[in-house]
């Protein structure tokens, strides 16, 4: 092992990650807020939007990412010229929009599983409970429902998360140069594949590391009551007073 | 060309490759599936040992080809593997240049590796559902390891494993695309070339994803029987 060498591709490979994070963070917020919509649409009891949410979810899960993300960046272009008369094309045209959309809807397709799942484990006595003391359907949501769905389903979000940070480095293929894009082009212009692939391999288990660490502080925020009592306070002794 | 025609079997249609390479996806995802059996039985055996020194071995392997891009790991067999067979070549008087190691290898390879961390845990989850009494029945009427493994802990294990090895197996198929960036000829690679000689990308690439929506439908359906064919014997909470 070459450690001057190592050490020069880390600095080199760090310099993606801010790409890597921010695909990873605002495809998990943006198909975190699609997600709940599709939940929602699955639990409407509209058999319409059931219906539409299930198709989606069966197209998204079935197919590897990799195709979609192909199909958003090179199959649209086979429509240019329609883009273009609807002005839509510089979103189409930029490899960075294009992931970002198909690593938006791949994820919500997963999560809202997640969530409709998180949704349906709330207790219904705890609905009854709230309707009892005249609740409207909304700040039932808000404030019933909606936080105990997310604490059921806050762990299997957290995989989620970890398989979208993964997930970005597929940006990589349509030339975003986030970490994995880094290390490909380190590897063809060095030839040295183990040195390169220690390096990003421990950029990652860094970020996931992080990202679990995160989800379990957010975890033990939401469940105070699954906590002891806070230790009282120690008591004055009256007898020296 | 209209779309049909396209990926028709006629002449000038693109079905005939599509369907071979659809072939080759499969072949590919189960060598690597089955490679990945093998690893991850090994790793789940070496989880539930009382050696430390194993299990943190064991325990290092799972968490670390679970925590990185399995992109990564066939940029490492692919660029690493034909490195060492240069160097290996250079030790049998070669001289040392690139050599290519064969696409379909490196991809069961690099399938295999990254789906056996995720199948120890299956399997590690599925030992654990045994119950001790059968292992102690077992041991009591004087078998020994071997046989109690082959009659009593196999059959079981892989009871409970088979909706766990459906998830897998699916990420294995997933993971197959990624596999054309060593230029081996599977769906999607496929769907490149015909994409660049008929300037119909959008054609080639839904035509993949509804072969990969077949594949998957149709393995989904397959665990489900095999799920309900091994729980026959068993009584359903």
């Amino acid at each position: 092992m070459d450690f001057a060498f190592m050490a020069e591709t880390f600095m080199k490979l760090i310099e993606g990650v801010p790409l890597t994070l921010n695909l990873a963070f605002a495809s998990v917020a943006l198909g975190a807020l699609f997600a709940m919509l599709l939940a929602l649409m699955r639990l409407s009891g509209v058999a319409a939007l059931d219906w539409l949410a299930r198709g989606y979810v069966f197209v998204f899960r079935g197919t590897p990412l990799l195709v979609q993300i192909f199909l958003i960046y090179y199959g649209l272009g086979q429509f240019r010229p329609s883009l273009q008369a609807l002005g839509l094309w510089w979103f189409f045209r930029e490899p960075y929009w294009c992931a970002l959309l198909a690593l938006t809807l791949n994820t919500a397709a997963y999560a809202s599983e997640i969530i409709r799942g998180g949704l349906q484990s709330v207790p219904h006595g705890q609905i009854e409970a709230a309707r009892a003391c005249g609740m409207s359907r909304w700040l039932l949501f808000r404030r019933i429902v909606f936080p105990i769905a997310v604490r059921q389903a806050l762990p299997a979000y957290g995989n989620e998360i970890i398989l979208m940070v993964k997930a970005t480095s597929l940006a990589s293929i349509i030339t975003m140069m986030e970490v994995t894009g880094i290390a490909h082009k380190l590897i063809s212009q060095t030839f040295r594949a183990v040195e390169v692939f220690v390096c990003a391999g421990a950029i990652y288990l860094l970020l996931n590391f992080l990202v679990t660490r995160a989800v379990l502080a957010l975890e033990w925020w939401l469940s105070p009551h699954l906590r002891g009592a806070p230790a009282p306070a120690p008591r004055l002794e009256a007898a020296h007073v | 060309m209209p779309y049909f025609e396209l990926m028709g079997f006629g002449p000038n249609g693109w079905g005939r490759p599509m369907a071979m390479a659809a072939g080759m996806t499969l072949a590919v995802a189960t060598c690597g599936f089955l490679v990945g059996s093998f690893i991850g039985a090994l790793a789940a055996w070496a989880k539930l040992s009382q050696s430390i020194i194993t299990r943190a071995l064991a325990d290092g392997y799972t968490t670390v080809l679970r925590g990185i891009p399995d992109l990564l790991v066939i940029y490492l067999f692919y660029f690493g593997g034909s490195a060492a067979l240069g160097h290996i070549a250079v030790l049998f008087g070669g001289s040392g240049g690139f050599i290519s190691v064969p696409a379909f290898a490196t991809g069961a390879a690099a399938i295999g590796v990254v789906s056996g961390a995720y199948q120890a845990e299956v399997f590690r989850g599925a030992y654990t559902a045994l119950s001790r009494g059968e292992i102690e029945a077992a041991r009591s009427v004087g078998m020994h390891r071997f046989l109690m493994f082959r009659r009593i802990v196999a059959p079981q294990v892989l009871r409970y494993a088979i909706p766990g090895l459906g998830n897998v197996w699916q990420l294995a198929l997933k993971e197959s695309a990624l596999i054309s960036v060593t230029g081996l000829v599977e769906l999607l690679r496929q769907s490149q070339i015909g994409a660049g000689s008929t300037r119909q990308p959008f054609a080639f690439y839904v035509t993949a994803a509804m072969l990969y929506l077949v594949i998957t439908t149709v393995s989904t359906w397959g665990f489900q029987r095999a799920e309900n064919h091994a729980m026959r014997g068993l009584r359903r909470a």
